[in-house]
């Protein structure tokens, strides 16, 4: 059993009591909820008669559904309007804040949750969304969880779990140039594998993270899932408090300097002890891609896609599900594989940094004949900084389209969507069959700058070639 | 509203394959609903398409079955309860499976399906058996942690904290949650956080 993380330390003050068969009611510090996994959580607390314990703990936006182009209402799709009339009337009867479209603040959950300062160190975090992760970068303890949890969270603003043991994933030393956030995650799952984490919490440790910003941070928190992992963590630091002071949400005056000390109580304790350690050495990660159809499946750029006697026994049935599904074959490089579009987005990695990034890439450039390229900026803030910063020009002019604030086509709930068999170059999170809106529609992940860098090329290209 | 689930009987349907994740489940364009009726026609839906009626869930010798049997990583991907639900409204009652992903897990135990797991030999020996016989009986006992089915018995898991709150009927723990609402307010007042970081 961990003792002394941070995870413990959090777990133990969020802790209400234990339940009849043993597990723990934890408070929930923030609920955020958005239009998909809410609206029959919400007819549930209507069915048992129950209201919002704490409205003023919750908070709503709009991401999944969101179109990226027209945004009039009512939507085109009266399914997506349906569900955005259920969640606008739901969030009004109870008297919970609602980022709407247009409000200024609405973009994906976790990406709007920590631009507003709501997200912060040592706080319970939990979403009716498995990339709730993300939220970890603050040193919140952030949980991905399903309808049922919404409900009970609406109801009480507490979850009904069992603790989680804790894994430290050391990272050390300075990635290489062309090496980003995405790459160590990719390169820690593909390592791990994508079940590695199950029953764990992981805790991101070492200088890599050190030297990291809030938003790399956050990318790799981000798919701790991907990894297995419920939730993903990494103390709180300098870097934390001053991505923090000053934002909408963030403590002031007196509670500042009070929270900073509460925050510096809540790190990991230099003995802490931890149920198992994984090493990485930063310089030794590559821009990384995925070739298969789970996120694990993933090789450095300059690799081959891995025969079936290159893997654990265990995971060659699964590659051989991939070589067909991709259309790949053991021992072809990964370099050269020809892409029809490009999506720059998603709450990996549609952060403004994520987007100064690919923007370096495509200045002065153009996107290659018959690509489609798109960005779309992770909410409604980042879009109006990348067009203060005139990032829209450069993409523009570079043949990308440049559009509203959405899920888009991380997954397949809006316009946005692979047609047939094509095959997308994505800084999203998965790449699971289907995902992108064709039933037999490919996805390479990789990092914003390797998008861009395929969308120049029509095809998987070094970045580092052209840095 | 809350019952006891000791043991679930009935017939099995083997699903092979490791990693399936709920976007494969329950695709996401069916994720536009504001209920979850009608999800248990739209389960597995692209891979039902492609299989042309060979996948399981479309074999005539499966229909009306009720134990699921998987294997590694099962439920990995998205938070979705929309896929757990569209398997129980297909008329699912309980899974075996080498492991679970664990959103999933929790999400079948809030809804009462339990999530049993078997060593990889036992649950390919039930798939087998299931294969080679689609009507044998099978039942899966929660208190002795057993699986029968045909005259072969195996062992099977779980956390001992779900496994409790299906035997003694718990599972669905929003009463629990709901009847403390005074300690909850009493841990929140205790939090710093709650009282400088206004939410809204
Ligand atoms: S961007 Fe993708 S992974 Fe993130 S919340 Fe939206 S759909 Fe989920």
């Amino acid at each position: 059993m961990s003792k002394g993380t941070l995870f413990d330390k959090v777990w133990d003050s969020h802790t209400v009591g234990t339940l009849l068969q043993g597990q723990t009611q934890l408070f929930i510090g923030l609920h955020l909820i958005h239009e998909v996994t809410s609206p029959q959580a919400f007819a549930m607390l209507r069915e048992r008669n129950l209201k919002v314990l704490f409205p003023l703990r919750t908070v709503a936006t709009v991401d999944h559904i969101v179109p990226t182009e027209n945004q009039a209402r009512p939507f085109v799709d009266t399914l997506a309007e349906e569900m955005m009339q259920a969640l606008e009337q739901n969030c009004k009867e109870n008297n919970i804040t609602f980022y709407n479209i247009g409000c200024g603040s609405q973009g994906i959950v976790h990406v709007i949750a920590p631009e507003q300062g709501l997200t912060q160190p040592g706080m319970t975090i939990a979403c009716g969304d498995s990339h709730t992760s993300t939220h970890g970068a603050f040193g919140a303890i952030a949980f991905g969880i399903g309808t049922s949890q919404v409900r009970d969270v609406l109801a009480s603003q507490t979850l009904a779990l069992s603790k989680l043991k804790v894994r430290k994933i050391e990272v050390n030393g300075t990635l290489k140039a062309g090496v980003y956030a995405k790459d160590v995650i990719l390169h820690i799952i593909r390592t791990l594998g994508v079940q590695g984490g199950v029953g764990y919490a992981y805790e991101f440790a070492g200088t890599t993270f050190e030297q990291m910003s809030m938003e790399e941070r956050m990318t790799v928190c981000n798919m701790s899932i991907e990894g297995g992992a419920r939730c993903g963590y990494i103390n709180p630091d300098q870097v934390t408090y001053e991505y923090l002071k000053g934002r909408d949400f963030a403590p002031k005056a007196a509670d500042w300097d009070k929270a900073v000390a509460w925050w510096e109580s809540i790190k990991s304790d230099a003995d802490a002890e931890y149920d198992d350690v994984a090493s990485f050495d930063a310089a030794e990660i590559p821009p990384t891609v995925t070739w298969g159809i789970t996120p694990g499946q993933g090789i450095g750029v300059n690799q081959a896609v891995p025969a079936p006697e290159e893997l654990p026994p265990g995971d060659r049935t699964l590659a051989e599900e991939a070589y067909k599904y991709m259309d790949l074959a053991p021992g072809q490089p990964i370099l050269g594989t020809k892409v029809d579009v490009c999506f720059i987005g998603s709450c990996t990695n549609g952060r403004i940094s994520d987007l100064r990034e690919a923007a370096k890439i495509a200045q002065g450039h153009h996107v290659a004949e018959g690509i489609k390229a798109f960005v779309v900026p992770g909410s409604e803030r980042v879009k109006k900084q990348a067009e203060a910063e005139g990032l829209d020009k450069i993409f523009t002019e570079a043949g990308f389209e440049w559009r509203e604030a959405g899920c888009s086509m991380c997954l397949a709930m809006n316009p946005d969507k692979l047609q047939g068999r094509q095959i997308s170059a994505s800084s999203s999170n998965r790449n699971f069959k289907g995902r992108q809106g064709s039933s037999s529609g490919r996805t390479l992940l990789m990092s914003p700058a390797m998008v861009a860098a395929a969308a120049l090329k029509g095809e998987v290209f070094d970045v580092r070639e052209l840095l | 509203m809350v019952s006891e689930v000791k043991a679930v009987s009935g017939r099995g349907i083997p699903l092979v394959g490791d990693d399936i994740d709920t976007d494969r489940i329950i695709p996401a364009r069916y994720l536009r609903c504001v209920t979850f009726d009608g999800l248990g026609e739209n389960v597995f839906a692209d891979d039902r398409t492609g299989l042309k009626g060979e996948h399981p869930f479309d074999q005539g010798q499966y229909q009306g079955a009720s134990i699921l049997l998987v294997n590694r990583n099962f439920g990995c991907g998205s938070s979705r309860e929309h896929a757990p639900q569209a398997i129980a409204k297909w008329g699912i009652q309980a899974l075996i499976g080498e492991s679970f992903a664990e959103i999933f897990f929790g999400n079948c135990v809030a809804m009462g399906i339990p999530c049993l797991t078997a060593d990889a030999a036992t649950v390919k020996h039930l798939q087998e058996i299931v294969t080679n016989n689609p009507q044998a009986s099978m039942t899966v006992n929660l208190e002795t942690m057993q699986v029968q089915c045909a005259d072969f018995t195996g062992t099977v898991s779980m956390a001992e904290g779900a496994k409790n709150m299906f035997v003694a009927g718990t599972w669905d723990a929003c009463g629990q949650l709901v009847a403390s609402s005074e300690q909850v307010r009493a841990t929140a007042a205790k939090l710093p956080y709650v009282s400088w970081s206004k939410v809204a």
